[in-house]
């Protein structure tokens, strides 16, 4: 299961949006965000899951391959909409025990779901067809104006970047050390809460030395390959804009126009 | 006509300090001491040595991560403890680590090899040039889109020699290059650095503790305790097995039975380094 | 008969187009006492394999049989399996997390249930087995050299009291004085307490001087499995996968194409030196 997460992964093929800005796929992903949150009725999510799904066509990612990453938030999902079902009040449909479940938390436990998963595709749409470097050049530019304020735009980039690529590294390291110590006789599965803690300790401890002695031998690399922080350093592949920026960004508008009539013309369910 | 030496030391010692919880002295450990050496521009030297002989401290020395205790480090003429020369030090001697995954920062090929590069500041079309050639010459041209994260121990290697590679440098030291890898990934890397020095005439500092590495160097030291104890050529670091097996230290199994043939009075046995050698020397 | 694997396939993927076989049907026994290097090199399925040994890993095909039981029968009590069959994983010292040698060692024992002091008494054999000085055991791991921590890893394992110990590895990365170190420990403990070992690793050089029969895995299938001297009379095939036979295997290979009469299946230098002092005296 540790290893079905597929968030900050990239996944390589050759589409447009692959092709496209990292600061256009940034501001896509923010407007798609607010899409979601500018209400709640059919023809508007409806609107969106089209959009999603064109641009998923269009991205070449299997579909197959996002719904992996899904699986490790289903619990979260699940969570939530075991939340709204029970807790919302009004029209009762059904009562179990001392559990009721309304008309209205129903309908909001739906709507949640699919909020919630529209939202995590979208966003891990984003870094699945952007490599790391690539979008946090893309979030250094767009940051760029922080500067001023005199944030370290370009080391909190840097930062992120390897996080991203040291992410799959480590999950692996997770899967290794719980199955070598599952082999000692350990057992994640079991107990009470307060045991399941105890026992994450010889996960853990391992998995911080490791994570350490990699932070250092990466430091060390970095210094023996003259990196010296964001001041006098070039680009391999400086960010400009092309044709193809400004196609996407009118069609990021023209949606984001498109959901606002909606939700302002069509009825709210 | 005499070639350059691309590095030398000076009576060049190393105390790692050791410090309890509360951070008093607890011990000094001697990692290097009165090391004096230089090595020729162009040339392919292995040193070896095993854990705790000092090679890694000496290996981290050329590239200015670690400064002197005692002595001196000049690389290409550069006083290593000149923080002027710092990164002109670090651009003339790249390095490469032991494990592959702790040293790639990209999450693709092209973006990871093009990183040093970058920190040095070279114009974007150039950094393509250097990445594209640096890539040829480790024979990983064809997967500079992919991600490292797919490709095997040996390719990952390679991958990080490419990038040390598009820094043009003079040397490149490599730290047990091949400790983390197989046996097909240790025969891609030395292959590669051995292209690297033949075409580029890049000098090649290989630390290692295998000893069948070795046999194509032009030069080997070895180290013990901080020390040099041995250095010459293979052939010769090789007729002494004897002392090899004092140091621990491995000796190709055809060199260990002609050395065995050798103490049965049969003649010609003396640093043999290759299959061809003995069975050449046993027909005659 | 200790293990059984009955025609184990491991598939990744199933049912997606791509299938990839971990394992792809794979058959062997594996008696009481045997001292068995498992070859192959990364990507092979030896690593898959050995997983299953101990149930870390369920085939998607075929099965196990442990004493004569199917582990994968639901009655079967895993945690017992795991108990008999001890794994020690590549570079096992990155999983130490104890503050002190002794209470890494003893946190198997414990696991299994055993009292404190019979974690203790435990905890103790192993280190001894494993070599370690006495003035070390209520050091922190993390003060050792490499193969220090090594062996600290691999009495952890070893205090669980196994009748199977498979290694995965245990080589890797150390000097070779490092590496004798281990591999003598390991053949010493086999000869004094005559468990089963096997020993996972891609240097046929390593093996060849220990063990009794070795099996060569490829693209997750059963290549060979005979004893070293068979083996590596295939060298050519042996090479074909990216496996390469001791050197002194080639050694005689070469001086029987130039037509001297050493025979071909030798595997240790004192073997090679003496058949070629025989054709030449």
């Amino acid at each position: 299961m540790i290893r079905d997460i597929t968030i900050g992964q990239y996944y390589q093929t050759d589409s447009v949006i692959h092709k496209l800005d990292p600061r256009v796929k940034l501001a896509g992903t923010v407007i798609f965000l607010i899409s979601l949150f500018l209400g709640r009725s059919i023809p508007l999510y409806a609107a969106g899951g089209l959009f999603l799904a064109a641009v998923i066509k269009t991205s070449k990612v299997p579909f197959r391959f996002i719904v992996k990453g899904l699986k490790a938030v289903v619990f979260v999902l699940v969570f939530s909409a075991v939340f709204n079902l029970f807790l919302t009040q009004g029209t009762v449909l059904v009562r179990i025990w001392k559990l009721t479940i309304t008309w209205e938390g129903l309908v909001t436990a739906l709507y949640m779901v699919i909020r919630l998963m529209m939202l995590i595709i979208g966003s891990s749409l984003l870094t699945l067809t952007t490599t790391p470097n690539n979008l946090t050049d893309g979030l250094e530019k767009a940051l760029g104006f922080l500067k001023i304020f005199r944030l370290p735009v370009h080391e909190v980039a840097m930062m992120m970047a390897i996080a991203l690529r040291f992410i799959p590294l480590l999950i692996e390291e997770t899967d290794k050390i719980m199955k070598a110590q599952t082999a000692r006789g350990a057992d994640f599965e079991h107990g009470n809460l307060i045991q399941k803690a105890k026992a994450m300790v010889p996960l853990l401890v391992p998995l911080f030395i490791s994570a350490f002695r990699r932070a250092n031998d990466l430091a060390m690399a970095m210094e023996a390959r003259c990196y010296r922080g964001g001041t006098g350093r070039t680009k391999m592949k400086p960010l400009k804009y092309k044709k193809q920026d400004l196609i996407a960004y009118l069609v990021l508008f023209g949606y984001l126009a498109v959901m606002i009539v909606i939700r302002n013309v069509l009825p709210v369910f | 006509m005499a070639r350059l030496d691309i590095v030398k030391t000076k009576g060049l010692s190393f105390d790692y300090i050791r410090r309890d919880e509360e951070g008093n002295v607890d011990g000094i450990v001697n990692a290097l001491q009165n090391v004096n050496l230089s090595i020729e521009q162009g040339d392919f030297v292995a040193v070896l040595g095993h854990n705790g002989s000092g090679k890694s401290t000496f290996a981290k020395h050329l590239n200015s991560l670690l400064i002197p205790t005692e002595g001196c480090v000049w690389v290409d003429g550069m006083d290593t403890t000149d923080e002027d020369k710092l990164w002109d030090v670090r651009q003339t001697a790249g390095m490469v680590f032991q494990n592959p995954d702790n040293q790639i920062i990209g999450s693709i090929v092209e973006e990871d090899v093009g990183f040093g590069p970058e920190n040095m500041g070279v114009p974007t079309e150039e950094i393509w040039k250097r990445v594209e050639a640096a890539l040829k010459a480790v024979g990983m041209y064809e997967f500079r889109t992919a991600s490292p994260n797919r490709l095997s121990g040996g390719q990952k290697q390679r991958v990080a020699i490419a990038g040390i590679v598009a820094m043009k440098p003079k040397c490149i030291v490599l730290d047990e290059p091949t400790a983390m890898l197989d046996p097909n990934g240790r025969k891609e890397v030395i292959r590669t650095l051995h292209g690297l020095n033949k075409q580029e005439n890049v000098t090649v500092i290989l630390i290692t503790h295998y000893m069948d590495e070795v046999v194509d160097a032009d030069r080997v030291i070895v180290m013990d305790g901080g020390k040099v104890v041995m250095d010459g050529t293979p052939r010769e670091i090789f007729s002494r097995v004897e002392k090899l097996k004092e140091l621990r230290l491995d000796v190709p199994q055809v060199t260990q039975v002609a050395y065995e043939l050798k103490k049965n009075g049969i003649p010609g046995m003396d640093g043999v380094l290759t299959i061809e050698e003995l069975v050449n020397a046993i027909c005659q | 008969m200790s293990i059984i694997a009955d025609k184990i396939s491991h598939i990744y993927d199933r049912g997606s187009g791509n299938e990839t076989y971990a394992l792809k049907n794979v058959s062997f026994a594996i008696e009481d006492g045997e001292f068995i290097g498992l070859i192959g090199h990364t990507g092979s399925g030896k690593s898959t394999l050995i997983q299953h040994l101990n149930g870390l890993v369920r085939a998607t095909e075929g099965t196990v049989y442990y004493n004569g039981q199917d582990i994968y029968d639901p009655e079967y009590n895993m945690k017992e399996l795991r108990r008999h069959v001890g794994l020690v994983f590549q570079y096992p010292e990155h999983q130490l997390f104890e503050t002190e040698i002794f209470k890494d060692v003893c946190f198997g024992p414990l696991n299994l249930g055993l009292s404190e002091k019979d974690a203790q008494f435990r905890a103790f054999d192993a280190l001894r087995q494993v070599g370690l000085e006495e003035n070390l055991y209520y050091q922190s791991p993390f003060d050792l050299s490499g193969g220090q921590k090594r062996r600290v890893a691999i009495a952890g394992v070893l205090a669980m009291k196994p009748d199977v110990l498979i290694l995965d590895e245990p080589t890797a990365g150390l000097d070779p004085k490092g590496r004798d170190e281990i591999l003598d420990y390991i053949a010493k403990l086999h000869e004094e307490t005559g468990i089963t070992i096997i020993l996972v690793s891609h240097s046929m050089e390593d093996v060849a001087k220990y063990v009794s029969r070795i099996m060569v895995m490829n693209r997750g299938e059963l290549l060979y499995d005979d004893t070293p001297k068979n083996v590596f009379t295939h060298y050519q095939e042996l090479e074909e996968v990216g496996l390469a036979a001791p050197q002194v295997t080639y050694l005689m290979a070469e001086l029987r194409k130039r037509g001297v009469n050493v025979p071909l299946n030798v595997t240790t230098v004192e073997e090679a030196a003496k058949e070629i002092l025989k054709v030449m005296k």
